[in-house]
């Protein structure tokens, strides 16, 4: 029987049903606790923004890809969806509109699709916006928004600011209110009960492995730990250094991004441990208010170096050869 | 299986990677039966890794089942017999399934299956005399290699193997020819492996099956626990049923430990894997001295009227076995011969059954269909899920970059194309094919 209609392929003739549309979707469903968490915190302008800051990414990712590279359409990878979500978690909630929509802008069109789109760029595209923005509108982006100042308060910049945990130490929030969230911060960073629910979220479904999240965070506590012994400061002074600034926010969301942390899990650990001392430093010594961001950035400079040294050797290398090409790459 | 009884040995060291596929063992309680005897088998003659034979018969001869009709004096071979009796019709090229054109004997049959009168027992006292005998009788690997298995078999004395692993796996989907050589021909695989064992001197044999086939397991362990079993040499293994746990460098790991090293034999860390099948047939052999010439298919898959375990002639058309199984009951998107991951997809169904065929499977459109490709995401499934180490996703972009050096750095020739990358791609990346084509590269590379 001839049949000029069947298919033929390479093996495997069977593929799982995870997409990239599902694995995108799950990172949007763990993000969805900690975007409540914001509306109850500061607000419905933390929803407007994040809504703002979603459509404008979807909108410049369709509209760039379209009109000025002339390719296929990527929205519907959702891809975009995240990047708005995370760069308006990083964002207070009394930023000015028209900022949000220059911060997406670059996020998508600068840092992802000018390097080739989905899995192509080599920072991540919500902390190359947050950075940018934090260069260009330094003030907006450290005036603090006061928790519950009302819910229907669509004011902006018009609200009461106030300094976060990190900027000044005078007015601390109690343990309990730092882990529910209820302090002056970037609108999706502060509710580490939400993130910490997001991150389980993704590890049951096994979107992201433990080993970058894990080894960011306790780098930071010992580091933090190290410190607080040889400074005498109290055993708080850590917890305060977990719970404040985006560490959980970054740890879990934005270091685990695939394209720009390493593959294998030795890689991953390599990286969080470097996020972590990074942080610490800035947080030490550095005159920024926030090391979270800019340590994410530097490593994921140093991803492809890191990726080049712990990629494992093919099955059943010999010991021996092992160390000989080591010795030459 | 809950409780592994004691006497049992679990995997030495556990395979890293692989994939959960479904099972899909629809078959598994259908015995093999026989199809009617075809009017006519095409026998290719390089059903084998290794020389192709030349044909040994002309249009016109009468040829009966068993007879040789094609050989080679090449070592790495393995003769071809004629599968039914009757006249040869045609000597001649024709396009195989992987679309390469090879020689083929054509032939007629008078459907009375005569067996060649020069059909008898071998004489196997020693070594030579039983590899002499498995070369005669055109065995190669019957799970889907067909590497010949007097090849396997006939490592130098010297060489220090040990480790005999009688591989009942079958990790692929829907394939269950292997499981019901467990159950059917269970005294075959008994005399099998004692008599390879004692022939080729073996310290320890292991026999393989995954925790998904509970009633094979209970086959082997008696043919484990037996009494010809001097000294406890002869032990089942049960392994966690996970893709590609049949594997051969994956199946010496779990009974050994040992890691076969990249463009290495099983026989070079002292281990030989044969599929359970295969050692059934040359215990079989050595009783009648009737060579290879049917073996058993798995047919199956979602475009199958009745899906069924067969028995045919090598050669006998796909079609016709199709046919037998009741036809397509729906309109088959693709067709393949042996299993799911590893299997070829055929342009159509005007083709022979070769040695190493273990299944035909048919599928409808919609599971013909895969999900769209798109870009990758670098998210590591692949280098996740590759039982070798390998990552995937790096072989692809230096392939496409032409970055020898990478490529052969990073292991693109140790890849065995079990297919667990491609599976697992959630950007339905087509790994294996950019697998070949990364390993044609190098070749061609090399060639210059």
């Amino acid at each position: 029987m001839e049949n000029e209609k069947l298919f033929v392929s390479a093996s495997p003739h069977f593929r799982s049903a995870k997409t990239t549309r599902g694995i995108m979707l799950d990172v949007i469903i763990a993000l969805v606790p900690a975007l409540i968490a914001s509306g109850v915190i500061f607000g419905l302008r933390a929803l407007v923004i994040t809504a703002l800051s979603v459509c404008c990414c979807v909108f410049f990712e369709w509209s760039f890809r379209k009109f000025i590279l002339k390719k296929s359409n990527t929205v519907g990878d959702l891809s975009a969806v995240i990047t708005g979500i995370l760069l308006a978690f990083n964002l207070p909630s009394g930023i000015p509109y028209w900022m949000v929509i220059i911060g997406d802008l670059f996020a998508i069109v600068v840092v992802k699709q000018l390097f080739g789109g989905i899995g192509q760029n080599f920072v991540n595209p919500a902390i190359g916006g947050r950075i940018f923005m934090l260069l260009s509108f330094s003030g907006a982006m450290t005036s603090w928004t006061e928790p519950h100042t009302g819910f229907m308060n669509l004011a902006g910049a018009d609200a009461l600011t106030g300094a976060t945990p990190l900027v000044s130490e005078d007015i601390l929030p109690s343990v309990g209110d730092m882990f529910m969230g209820i302090r002056g911060g970037c609108l999706g960073e502060t509710c580490i009960f939400a993130l910490i629910i997001g991150g389980i979220y993704l590890l049951v479904r096994r979107v992201i492995s433990p080993a970058i999240p894990l080894s960011f965070i306790c780098t930071v506590a010992a580091v933090m730990g190290i410190y607080t012994a040889v400074k005498g400061e109290g055993a708080e002074f850590v917890i305060y250094q977990l719970l404040s600034g985006g560490l959980f926010l970054g740890a879990i969301f934005m270091a685990t991004d695939y394209s720009t942390s390493p593959i294998s899990t030795k890689g991953k650990i390599i990286f969080g441990i470097g996020c972590g001392l990074i942080t610490c430093v800035i947080r030490l010594f550095g005159s920024l208010p926030e090391g979270v961001s800019y340590s994410i950035i530097l490593m994921n400079i140093l991803t492809p170096l890191i990726e080049r040294i712990t990629t494992p050797k093919p099955f059943g290398t010999p010991k021996k050869e092992k160390k000989a090409k080591e010795a030459q790459a | 299986m809950s409780k592994i009884p004691a006497g049992v040995l679990t995997a030495v060291k556990k395979v890293r990677g692989g994939v959960a596929v479904d099972h899909r063992k629809n078959t598994a309680d259908l015995e093999v039966v026989r199809i009617p005897t075809p009017e006519k088998v095409v026998i290719p003659m390089q059903m084998h890794i290794g020389a192709p034979c030349e044909p040994v018969v002309k249009p016109g001869d009468d040829v009966s089942v068993g007879q040789v009709i094609g050989d080679t004096d090449k070592f790495v071979s393995a003769p071809i017999h004629a599968t039914v009796s009757g006249k040869v019709k045609a000597v001649g090229d024709i396009k195989m399934p992987n679309g390469i054109l090879a020689k083929a004997v054509t032939i007629e049959s008078d459907g009375e299956m005569r067996l060649w009168e020069g059909i008898e027992p071998p004489k196997v006292t020693n070594r030579d005399e039983f590899l002499k005998a498995v070369r005669a009788s055109g065995l190669v690997g019957l799970g889907g290699a067909g590497f010949p298995t007097h090849v396997k078999l006939g490592f130098s004395p010297d060489k220090n193997i040990d480790t005999l692993v009688i591989n009942a796996a079958e990790c692929e989907p829907f394939i269950t020819v292997d499981y019901r050589e467990c159950i059917d021909n269970s005294w075959d695989i008994l005399s099998a492996v004692y008599t390879i064992k004692d022939l080729l001197g073996f310290k320890n044999v292991v026999i393989a099956v995954e925790d998904n086939k509970p009633e094979a397991f209970n086959v082997l362990k008696r043919i484990a626990d037996n009494e010809y079993d001097v000294g406890d040499k002869v032990k089942l293994m049960v392994l966690k049923s996970r893709y590609p746990q049949g594997a051969e460098k994956m199946m010496v790991q779990s009974a050994t430990g040992r890691k076969v090293p990249p463009g290495k034999l099983p026989a070079d860390v002292g281990c030989v894997v044969m599929n359970v099948a295969s050692a059934a047939f040359v215990s079989r052999y050595l009783k009648t001295g009737k060579p290879l010439v049917s073996r058993s298919l798995t047919v199956d898959g979602s475009a199958i009227a009745e899906p069924k375990n067969v028995r045919v002639p090598i050669g006998t058309n796909i079609g016709e076995i199709i046919d037998f199984c009741g036809g397509f009951k729906t309109e088959p998107g693709k067709i393949i011969t042996g299993g799911p991951m590893m299997g070829l997809a055929i342009v159509n169904t005007d083709l022979p059954v070769l040695k190493q065929n273990n299944a035909i499977l048919a599928f409808d459109k919609n599971d013909a269909q895969f999900k769209k490709q798109t870009d990758c995401i670098r998210c590591g499934s692949c280098a996740a899920a590759c039982p070798l180490s390998l990552t995937p996703t790096n072989i692809v972009r230096a392939t496409k970059a032409k970055d020898y050096e990478t490529m052969k750095r990073i292991g693109v020739n140790v890849c065995m194309e079990c297919g667990s990358c491609a599976y697992s791609c959630p950007a339905g990346i087509p790994l294996v094919q950019y697998m070949k084509l990364a390993k044609a590269v190098l070749r061609e590379e090399a060639a210059k």
